[in-house]
Formats: C-alpha cells, sequence, structure tokens
C-alpha cells in the first residue's frame, strides 16, 4: 500500500493534477474564513467590473493627504479623454478637411488638438454636411456626447459639499489632494466584478465550485459504490442474478444518460430539485460502466487458484469478494471514481445550462452561473467576462486535475503505457 | 450470410428493440410524474378575466379531451405510442393547436446537419493527432498531449462560449447566432446557403474541437499500447518496413476508437446540444431548451426520443460496421 502510494505520486502527471486540484479544494475551503460574505447577497445592480470599489459620499469625510504625482496631470487627461476619443477627434478634423499639421494624440498636443475642435466641431454642421465616416445618426451622436464630455474642464479644481444640513462647508478640492483608502469609510474591493444579479461573483465562484465539488462526489460515490456492488454480484454470482443485472445495464447504456437526466429533472420540477437530489440522480444514472469493468474483472479473477483455495476453506462469500477479490480491481475502482466526480460536475453544468439546474434560490453552482450568464446576456450585450471566463476556468481545471491524476494512476497501475 | 453471423445480427436487433420500448416506456411515465397539471396553467393563461366557475371547468374538461388525459393510463400510453408511430407525437402544450412533430420537423434536420459532420470530422481529426503523436513522440506528444488534455477537459458550453465571444462578438467574423439571416427566406439560392454557412462555422467548430481532445488521448494511449505488442517487436526483427508495420498497428489501435465512438455518441450529442443553445442554433437542442422553460412535456419527451433514436440508430450501425472489420468480433460472433 505505502509503495503503491509512493508511486502514484512519483508520476508527474498525477502530482501536477493533484496539485492543481488540491490548491482549488484548498482555496473553497479557507476563503470563507476571509470573505464572510453571503454569496448569494446582491451588493448593487447589474454586471459592475472587477476592481476596487471606493464611497465618493465617504471620501469626502476621510482625511486628505498632499500628493504630488509627476505624471497626475497627463494621467486625469487620459482618464477623461482616452487616445481612443483623441484619435475620434482627430479623424472628424480631418474628415471635416479642417488643418490638422501638428496635431496628434499624444499629452503634450493635446491642448492643440483641443483647441483645433473647438474652434471647427459643430452639432449642426456635423448634421448637415454628414463627413465621411460619421455620417450616422450613432456616430454624430457619439461626436456630440465627446463635445460634451470636452467643455467641462478636465483640470481645474472642484468644490464639494462636506458635512449635512446646517454644518454643511463648501470646501474646494485641490487636484493635488488625496484620500488613503484603508481611511475611507466604505469600500469594497472586487476582483471579478459583479454578476448580473449584482452579487459578488468571486465570493459565488468559491461558493459555486465548493457545491459543484460536492455535487461531484456524491454523484460519483453513488455511481461508483452502485457499480461496484452490480458488478460484483453480476460477476461473482453469475447465473439469473448475472442475466438481470446485465439486461437492466445493457437498457441503461443505449439510452443515453443525458437524456435520462433531462426526463427525470424536468419530471421533478425546480422546487424540489435540491442540491442533494440532483447529485443522487445523476449517480444513479450513470453507474452502467462502472459495473461492466467490474464484472468482466471479477468473471477473470473468479476461477483463480486463491479465489478456489478461498472457497475450499469454506470462506464466507463476502469475506471473498473483499479479501480476495476486491484488491484486485480498486485502482481500477479509485480510477473510475475520479472520472464519475468529474462526469458529475459536467453533468450538473450542463443540464443547469438548459435550465434544469437546481434550485436556482438556495446555493449557485458552476451550472447556474453558467446559465444567469446567459440569461442575461453576458456575453452577447453586457460583454462581461468576469461573470462566464472564471466559471468555464475553474471547471476546465476541475475536470483537466482530474483527468490528469487517472492518467498518471493509469500509468502507474499499467505498465505498458508508461512512457 | 452465415449463420454465426445472423445470430450477431438477431442479438443485436433483439437488444435494439428492448431499449426502445424501455425508452419509450420512460418518456411516458417520467413526465406524468411531473408535479402541477399542464391543463390548469393553459386554462388560467388562456381565459378571459371574467370567466364563471362553470366555464372554467369546461374548459378545462374541454382541453383534459383535447390532450386525451381524460382517458385512462393505459387509454394515454395507447395514444402517446399511436402518436409517436404516426409521427405527430401529440399536442403541443405552450403552442396549442400546433403539433409537436411540426415544432420539431423543423428542427431536427439543423441538428442532424451539424453534429453528424461535426462528430465525424472531430473524431477523424483526433484520431490523426493522437495517432501522429503516439508515433512521433518527442516534441509532438510532450506539446500536444497536454494541451489535448486540457481542450478535452473544456466542456462542450464553455468551448462555445470562447468561440462565440472571441469570433463573433470581439472580433465579428461571424454572425453571434442563429442558422441563417433572420431577413433572409429559406430558399435553394447562393445567398442564403452563403448565410447558412456563414452560420453554421462556429457551432461546428466548437463540436469539433471538443471531440477532437478526448479522442487523441484516447487513441494516443491505444497506439502506444499495439506499437509496443509482441506482434510489432517481431515484425521489426524480421525486417518489415515500418510502414507496413505503422499500418497495422493504426488499424488495430483504431478498432477500439469505434467502439469508444459507439459509446460516447450518447454523451457527445448531449454536450452538441447544449452548445446549440449557446449560438441559438435552431436545432433540437434549442426546441427542447423553449419546451424546458415553458414546462412543454409532449415537445420534451418527444425531444428526448428522437435523440434516443438516434443515439440508438447510430450505436447499432457502429456496432455492425465493428463486427465488419474486426476479424476477433467477426471469428467470435460470427461462427
Amino acid at each position: 500500500m505505502k509503495h503503491t502510494l509512493k508511486n502514484v505520486f512519483h508520476s508527474p502527471r498525477f502530482l501536477v493534477g493533484f496539485i492543481i486540484f488540491m490548491t482549488i479544494l484548498l482555496t473553497v475551503l479557507i476563503y470563507p474564513y476571509f470573505v464572510q460574505r453571503d454569496p448569494l447577497q446582491g451588493l448593487g445592480k447589474g454586471f459592475l467590473s472587477p476592481g476596487t470599489y471606493v464611497s465618493v459620499y465617504d471620501t469626502n469625510n476621510a482625511g486628505t493627504y498632499r500628493v504630488e504625482l509627476p505624471e497626475a496631470n497627463d494621467n486625469r487627461l487620459e482618464a477623461s479623454v482616452p487616445v481612443k476619443d483623441r484619435q475620434t477627434m482627430l479623424d472628424y478634423l480631418t474628415a471635416m478637411g479642417a488643418d490638422v499639421s501638428g496635431l496628434d494624440t499624444s499629452n503634450e498636443n493635446f491642448h492643440a488638438l483641443l483647441e483645433a475642435w473647438n474652434a471647427n466641431y459643430d452639432e449642426a454642421d456635423a448634421k448637415k454636411n454628414k463627413y465621411d465616416g460619421f455620417a450616422t445618426q450613432a456616430k454624430r451622436n457619439e461626436l456630440r456626447r465627446l463635445n460634451n464630455r470636452l467643455t467641462s474642464d478636465v483640470t481645474a479644481a472642484m468644490s464639494v459639499t462636506k458635512g449635512e444640513g446646517e454644518a454643511a462647508t463648501v470646501a474646494s478640492v485641490a487636484t493635488s489632494d488625496y484620500v488613503k483608502v484603508s481611511e475611507v469609510a466604505n469600500s469594497i474591493s472586487l476582483p471579478l466584478g459583479t454578476d448580473n444579479f449584482g452579487r459578488d461573483t468571486l465570493t459565488e465562484l468559491v461558493k459555486a465550485t465548493g457545491i459543484s465539488l460536492l455535487v461531484g462526489l456524491i454523484a460519483g460515490s453513488i455511481a461508483t459504490l452502485l457499480g461496484l456492488l452490480v458488478g460484483l454480484l453480476a460477476g461473482y454470482v453469475g447465473g439469473i442474478v448475472d442475466d438481470i443485472l446485465m439486461f437492466i445495464a445493457n437498457i441503461f447504456t443505449v439510452i443515453p444518460g443525458f437524456v435520462l437526466l433531462i426526463l427525470i429533472y424536468s419530471a421533478l420540477g425546480a422546487e424540489s430539485r435540491g442540491i442533494t437530489t440532483c447529485a443522487v440522480i445523476i449517480g444513479i444514472t450513470s453507474w452502467v460502466w462502472t459495473a461492466r469493468s467490474v464484472r468482466s474483472q471479477v468473471i477473470s479473477l473468479r476461477n483463480r487458484d486463491h479465489v478456489n483455495l478461498s472457497k475450499l476453506s469454506g470462506h464466507s462469500l463476502f469475506r471473498i469478494v473483499t479479501t480476495d477479490i476486491l484488491p484486485y480491481i480498486m485502482s481500477y475502482v479509485v480510477m473510475a471514481f475520479i472520472l464519475q466526480v468529474s462526469s458529475g460536475i459536467l453533468a450538473e453544468a450542463q443540464l443547469s445550462m438548459l435550465g434544469l439546474g437546481p434550485n436556482p434560490n438556495e446555493l449557485p453552482t458552476l451550472g447556474l452561473m453558467m446559465n444567469w450568464a446567459k440569461l442575461f446576456g453576458a456575453y452577447t450585450s453586457s460583454n462581461a467576462w468576469w461573470a462566464y471566463f472564471p466559471v468555464i476556468l475553474v471547471i476546465a481545471l476541475i475536470s483537466f486535475s482530474l483527468n490528469l491524476m487517472n492518467t498518471g494512476l493509469d500509468q502507474v497501475f499499467n505498465p505498458t503505457l508508461r512512457d | 450470410m452465415t449463420k454465426g453471423m445472423r445470430k450477431y445480427f438477431k442479438k443485436k436487433i433483439f437488444w435494439f428493440v428492448i431499449t426502445f420500448i424501455a425508452a419509450v416506456i420512460l418518456n411516458f411515465i417520467l413526465p406524468r410524474l411531473m408535479p402541477g397539471d399542464p391543463v390548469n396553467s393553459i386554462v388560467g393563461k388562456n381565459i378571459s378575466p371574467g370567466a364563471t366557475q362553470e366555464q372554467v371547468q369546461e374548459q378545462i374538461i374541454y382541453y383534459k379531451h383535447q390532450f386525451g388525459l381524460d382517458k385512462s393510463i393505459f387509454g394515454q400510453f395507447w395514444d402517446f405510442v399511436k402518436n409517436a408511430f404516426n409521427g405527430t407525437f401529440g399536442v403541443s402544450y405552450s403552442q396549442y393547436p400546433r403539433l409537436v412533430s411540426d415544432i420539431i420537423g423543423s428542427s431536427i434536420w439543423w441538428t442532424v446537419a451539424l453534429q453528424l459532420p461535426a462528430i465525424i470530422v472531430g473524431w477523424l481529426l483526433g484520431n490523426l493527432l493522437g495517432a501522429v503523436a503516439a508515433y512521433k513522440r518527442g516534441i509532438w506528444d510532450k506539446g500536444l498531449m497536454p494541451v489535448s488534455l486540457f481542450f478535452s477537459a473544456i466542456p462542450a458550453f464553455g468551448a462555445s462560449v470562447i468561440l462565440l465571444v472571441v469570433f463573433a462578438v470581439t472580433l465579428g467574423w461571424a454572425p453571434v447566432n442563429g442558422a441563417y439571416d433572420p431577413g433572409m427566406i429559406p430558399g435553394f439560392n447562393l445567398k442564403f446557403i452563403g448565410s447558412v454557412i456563414s452560420h453554421y462555422q462556429l457551432p461546428f467548430w466548437s463540436i469539433v474541437l471538443i471531440s477532437i481532445g478526448g479522442q487523441a488521448v484516447g487513441m494516443r494511449s491505444m497506439s502506444i499500447y499495439e506499437l509496443n505488442a509482441d506482434y510489432v517487436k517481431y515484425s521489426r526483427f524480421l525486417g518489415i518496413k515500418d510502414k507496413k508495420i505503422v499500418r497495422y498497428v493504426f488499424r488495430n489501435a483504431m478498432l477500439p476508437q469505434v467502439t469508444g465512438l459507439a459509446m460516447s455518441i450518447g454523451s457527445m450529442v448531449g454536450g452538441a446540444l447544449v452548445a446549440e443553445t449557446i449560438f441559438s442554433y435552431p436545432g433540437l437542442g434549442m426546441s427542447m431548451y423553449a419546451a424546458i422553460n415553458s414546462s412543454d412535456y409532449p415537445v420534451i419527451s418527444a425531444c428526448t426520443l428522437i435523440i434516443t433514436i438516434m443515439v440508438l440508430i447510430a450505436s447499432f450501425l457502429l456496432d455492425i460496421i465493428y463486427a465488419f472489420i474486426d476479424p476477433r468480433v467477426k471469428a467470435a460472433q460470427f461462427d
């Protein structure tokens, strides 16, 4: 046993897979101790892109510090009029035939560009002449919005109201005034932004990964145990038991498991589909392959000398199976279990994508997150990559790590496959 | 046809029929276990607000009669079987009085035209890559295998979403959804066919991409196994040309892959159906998705029944092909 384990951990494939899987598992277990937010709690409305969000109101009440960043003005300029917009300005000036010599999109020449823009841009003129490349209404609206932004001066100081009611004082904020983020009463870091419900995607993702792993684990355990039991019975007992069990197995083989799942899930209805129910159903529809392989291996073991000897010694059926047969097929069973976990997670995700997932009001799963991303247009209209890409990545990493472990084990147990 | 061959086919056909019957029964029973009464929800949707209790009852009886729900369970089963065999599959609940066959008839061909070529191309490409990796080893193997393993780990819907975002939304090379330009009228002309082809690309390649990875991994280990077999060593020893040996090796390695295809075709179709919903491709997957969301059970069970039958036929055909190309099976089963 110790020797086998040592061999297994010497396989680089198994090791890489194991490390990836353990990293995911540990993250799932440890993360809740650091962030104690309810994963289904909405923090805002709609998709927020990843970043740190600081309360504007509370920044006014935080202490100000004087910081002189040499590139502050340039950064400010870049934030309010990005290079893309400057290019649009330049394109428009070129299209209308203004003098653009010496103008470019750099920070140094921005003032010259702005002057040329102010001198030449006129909304009515743009509408009348329909310049090349700016002929559509959408394009002209874009220009108008840009112009509105440009007319509010980007470098001047602004004034804010501090305090409330009669104690309110108007203070002016200089461009060199800074607040310390840790002193602002309310700020939140959202490394993966929020989803369509305004939920913190990272917290939700970690919770969902845990739930999906649990689903895979339950489904995999049930499938493997059932498969093992049926395979052992059919293979060792044989006769009529074998015939009946294999008859059932044959039916389950040819009806696609996915179709069966769709039928059972839709028969259950959304309210009665809890996480455990979902996992158990996936488990009891996917035991067939394990059962078949176990059966064929047991049949080849059944008439070995050591098994016959055990029978002659009058050992019970239970003892023969557990001590003389199980150890020989254990490596296969472990490998089958790993694959079952992986396909259980995938099955849940696919069913959720079809709208047949677990009850969406209880807990998030990876499949439900994908389904929400689809329903709320995360990858088309909202372009919110953070709502679906990390989910796909996590699913891929889980199956990848499990597959790696499986091939690693395969190489250890089947020497012909070794490189 | 020898006696053994007949026996083999008889056995296969027997299982085909048995599973078919089981599938029909499951398709009948499971949707009827669902909570809630479909008739009540339809009546609730269609009745005018001021209707009296009697009118509501009248409506309920009317719809129950229309759907055949007033008959005994055996009568309903008989209706179900009759409808399945005459190809109408009964009446849709959500799009009453449209026939289920009408809804599915238009979508099934999109699915067949999409999935059949995609699964075959993916299978061929995957096996080719796996064989090359096993034979060449070195860089091919070291670089290709982890990549294939990773690709085979990406779920079908994940790959579809990534392809959709990269090629359709960001780059704008392909249309975002549908099977053809919505402004067009389907017809046999160049413009329409061009539109169909450009809409076909993304769903097609996403299914191909998924099947490549898994097939390549399987083919590689089968080929390595065969390359180390005694007959290869012996042939090398005899001085038989490498090219000739390789042909034998890959033919032998290919055989389990054919069975592998027969076994996995069910799960492949499942993944491909989910991929369809991402591209809003108007196939069976999409019909089923719409039916699930509107609890239209006749459509759901018709879809699942058709998928089961298609998978049954595919694996039946593969079994027969397998019996013909594998001399070992031929020897074992036919004599």
